[in-house]
């Protein structure tokens, strides 16, 4: 933060300037547009594909390679609006995203205040152990997940792929809200308690604003990967709480598969993240800028 | 120096709690079955290591475990100085940042079916743009049939997905660099290599290390994309762990074995998370 005070002289000012040119020489940001550029282009490639795809028709798809749809078409988006099956499994997943998403949270920010400020008996292997959970491959939970929560009768309900989810999330959220916590100084916890801060109000009244961006970013990963993740999620859901990456798979069965189909499907699932990124946009910049992810 | 507290546990109950709930009951369901061979509910055998020495002598899991190697490795070798390259390249300010960290957030987003569903179309030589674009340089591209081609087609699926975590935490990290080193590298004549490898790498190593961590264990983790891709085919050269572990578990529904790969697998992956933790956190205090 010292960094960004204004410099005191004009002349000092002058030598920031020539240094910051000299570190960046003049040719090279031609070279990085074009580094950014293709970049970009192999980024944007897949999705473009994708997104014209899915105004074709299936016979324009399979018949000809076409850059821009012949027959523009809405049938397949009118598909996914007006059957039950799919449009409801585009709410069931945000449904258990978000319950995940808070339960995370909830249960990360105490545990990673304790890991930023003190020490206890086994902290550091606990830290550890939490991360192996993080690296737990989905598929090796198959099975006694199923069995586990058939046993709760939690099979084919959005709290169950939630709690489910919070195998990985939970220990990333730690990990990376412990990261932001480091960052904030001690002397703060000090003040808070002489002037007679109790600690669930100290942690929700100050110590929670104070990190607004990290959490931010919390949730961003959050949301993210449980909203990616397939294998659990089908494993856990039938019926009533199927998820659209589960839905997808079943395109595949039957006679041929319905490309413009799948691909509005897919296209769809696009956009609860862009409105995620949307929304903490400011934050994620922030909780970039900080660099404590 | 942190304070000495063992009430923190408190703190940290309501995790143990979940994880507990979620991991520990779980796995200890998989000891359990991985000792014994079951025909049926109250139909089990206790059988003791059978399963262990058997998978430790099969020829599927030790190629699967190579190829998965061989993946993982790729993939980190491509991604990592790849999206240094692009967090360096990135405006370091202007309206163009934001749109620059959508796009750059987009595949990120996207559940690991629907990259698998996307490139699928996108790869296919007859009706995808990118397989379209390498048949017209006269190559024969064929992800379904040749190996080398359906090896390409992940890889590049694997760089297009997760670059971008990479760009974004080293991103983070690069903003965060006090201009004041900047400065002072200037003023000793450095030149842009050194500035790299002596103050913006130094610097980036802890998100690095988190970034190439994720990487590393959702490598080994590998499954929904290649489930809808290339299904592990030609034959089962992109079949890696979690393909074997799914077909053992789900496809033949052999309990007990199912169970000891599933330990064994957990078992790799967590001693290379933590050789590689382990060396990396030894580097960053060497220096």
């Amino acid at each position: 933060m010292m960094t960004e005070t204004m410099p005191t002289t004009p002349s000092l000012a002058g030598t920031q300037t020539s240094a910051a040119a000299r570190v960046r020489p003049g040719r090279k940001p031609l070279l990085k547009k074009l580094v950014l550029s293709l970049f970009f282009l192999f980024l944007l490639a897949p999705i473009y594909w994708l997104v014209v795809m899915s105004f074709k028709t299936d016979n324009e798809i399979i018949s000809e390679l076409t850059l821009w749809p012949q027959t523009f078409t809405l049938e397949n988006y009118r598909i996914i609006f007006t059957t039950h099956s799919w449009w409801s499994s585009y709410i069931n997943s945000a449904l258990y995203v978000t319950l995940n998403t808070i339960i995370s949270l909830a249960v990360a920010l105490p545990a990673a205040y304790a890991f930023s400020r003190f020490r206890f008996l086994g902290d550091r292997h606990l830290f550890f152990w939490l991360l192996t959970n993080r690296m737990t491959p989905p598929a090796v939970f198959v099975l006694p997940y199923f069995q586990f929560y058939s046993a709760f009768g939690l099979i084919d309900t959005h709290i169950a792929v939630a709690i489910a989810h919070c195998v990985f999330n939970v220990p990333l959220a730690v990990w990376i809200l412990e990261g932001f916590l480091k960052g904030v100084p001690k002397s703060v916890d000090e003040t808070a308690y002489i002037d007679g801060y109790s600690f669930p109000r100290f942690f929700l009244t100050v110590l929670i604003p104070l990190i607004r961006s990290g959490i931010g970013v919390t949730a961003f990963f959050c949301f993210m990967f449980s909203w990616v993740e397939l294998i659990l999620a089908r494993t856990l859901t039938t019926a009533d709480a199927k998820p659209i990456v589960a839905v997808m798979t079943r395109v595949y069965s039957g006679a041929g598969i319905e490309w413009g189909l799948i691909a509005a499907a897919g296209v769809l699932t696009l956009v609860p993240g862009i409105l995620v990124i949307w929304f903490v946009r400011n934050h994620i910049a922030r909780g970039f800028a900080m660099g404590r992810v | 120096m942190n304070v000495k507290d063992n009430r923190a546990w408190l703190l940290v109950l309501p995790v143990l709690v979940i994880v507990a709930f979620n991991a520990v009951i779980p796995m200890m369901t998989m000891v359990n079955y991985s000792v014994q061979d079951i025909f049926g509910p109250g139909n089990a055998y206790f059988v003791g290591r059978e399963w262990f020495e058997e998978l430790l002598g099969d020829f599927e899991l030790r190629n699967a475990l190579l190829r998965q190697v061989m993946f993982s490795s790729l993939v980190l070798l491509i991604e990592v100085p790849l999206g240094i390259v692009i967090a360096l390249a990135l405006p370091k300010r202007g309206r163009s940042v934001a749109l620059c960290l959508i796009i750059l957030g987009l595949p990120l987003l996207m559940p690991w079916n629907v990259v698998g569903v996307m490139w699928q179309i996108f790869a296919r030589s007859d009706i995808g743009l990118g397989g379209a674009a390498i048949s017209a340089l006269g190559i024969d591209f064929n992800y379904s049939r040749d190996v080398v081609d359906a090896w390409f087609t992940i890889i590049v699926m694997d760089v297009w997905h997760w670059t971008s975590l990479i760009v974004l935490l080293a991103y983070s990290g690069l903003r965060a660099i006090d201009p004041a080193y900047y400065r002072a590298a200037q003023i000793d004549g450095a030149s842009r290599w050194q500035v790299f490898r002596y103050v913006e790498l130094p610097k980036l190593s802890g998100v690095l290390t988190i970034g190439i961590m994720l990487r590393l264990m959702d490598s080994l983790m590998i499954y929904s994309e290649l489930f809808v891709i290339t299904g592990g085919g030609p034959g089962s050269s992109t079949s890696f762990l979690s393909q074997t572990l799914v077909k053992k578990a789900i496809g033949q529904f052999d309990l007990g074995p199912a169970a000891s790969f599933s330990i064994i697998y957990f078992m790799i992956i967590v001693t290379l998370c933590f050789v590689f933790f382990r060396s990396i956190t030894r580097t960053q205090e060497g220096e």
